[in-house]
């Protein structure tokens, strides 16, 4: 199978998480302090690689047949839930994800934190809120590089994938200053749901022992499928009312950098 | 203990989350594949995708019907 189908899913996946962990960042550096903010989020990439660096080859040397029936089952139960949570947001009845809202709900609750300085952190709380948003966001992407590299026999290609989202996302965020709430995220965990799911469901099945006809060129019926049926419950259960809002901010005021 | 019990809530919430009726219905249909391959000789692959999309389209409904 190729590598593109791979890092093309890490690649949104991440990036969907990039954004959300970008939104925490900013509000840490642009209200409290850009130092310590950076201090948090090198802390928490640093307990991500560990994390990636000592599962991804560990989890390799187990037999490939049991490996997809483990990964296969997580990563189906794992693509289910973005899955059902982007078909809720599609058809109404769970308020779509708001970026800009997120932001003002941190910058309020920075705005009132107390400054602490602990060590070598001048701002803990700058320092634990980026740290907690990157480690929180980033374990959802290191779930998907090991499962999906390891059941691929490719962390390397899944890492890259992932360092490219980030990349990205990162280098956007620095050129605009403000959260990226134009990125369609419902419509990319959409996507990524569909992918894990539809993975999931073809290698829990191999590790189970099913052979797919045509082998791997089954998951070109069983993508389209998982979406056209995703599709299908989000045109079903759509909301005649129309979708659920975002809870309102804290505060309207959206401070420039 | 209690620090153990928030990082077990934590892990269920990560991999299993809303729905843990889900995650039930796609061992079941893993391990009956598996029954159906190893102790019938049945090549089951057309098990786990009807039931793995008929378990979200349940959870979706008993979702829709809460909110």
């Amino acid at each position: 199978m190729s590598a593109l189908p791979l890092v093309l899913t890490v690649f949104v996946a991440c990036a969907v998480e990039a954004v959300e962990a970008l939104t925490i960042v900013l509000a840490a550096g642009l209200t409290r302090e850009w130092r310590s903010t950076f201090q948090g989020m090198a802390a928490a990439l640093a307990v991500l690689a560990v994390i990636v660096a000592a599962l991804g080859p560990a989890i390799t040397l187990l037999p490939l047949t049991a490996l997809r029936l483990a990964v296969g089952a997580l990563l189906a139960i794992f693509g289910l839930q973005w899955l059902r949570k982007a078909v809720l947001r599609a058809s109404g009845h769970k308020s779509l994800h708001d970026e800009a809202s997120a932001y003002l709900r941190e910058v309020t609750a920075a705005k009132a934190a107390t400054a602490e300085s602990r060590g070598r952190v001048h701002d803990w709380y700058a320092f634990t809120l980026a740290f907690k948003g990157v480690l929180l966001e980033g374990l959802e992407v290191v779930f998907i590089v090991i499962t999906f590299g390891a059941s691929q026999r490719d962390v390397g290609a899944a890492a890259v994938g992932a360092a490219a989202a980030v990349a990205v996302v990162a280098v956007t965020g620095v050129a605009v200053r403000a959260p990226l709430a134009r990125v369609p995220e419902n419509a990319m965990k959409f996507a990524v749901g569909v992918m894990l799911t539809s993975f999931g469901m073809f290698w829990g099945a191999e590790g189970a022992g099913v052979s797919w006809p045509g082998g791997d060129a089954a998951l070109l019926v069983l993508v389209p499928a998982v979406t056209l049926v995703a599709l299908g419950y989000t045109v079903l259960l759509r909301r005649p009312s129309g979708p659920v809002s975002a809870p309102a901010p804290a505060s309207q005021e959206v401070p420039s950098s | 203990m209690r620090r153990l019990k928030s990082i077990g809530a934590f892990w269920y919430d990560f991999v299993v989350g809303d729905d843990w009726r889900v995650a039930v219905v796609v061992v079941a249909v893993l391990a009956l594949t598996a029954l159906l391959v190893h102790a019938a000789g049945v090549n089951a692959w057309w098990l786990v995708p009807p039931c793995v999309l008929a378990a979200l389209g349940w959870s979706l409904r008993r979702a829709v019907r809460r909110s």
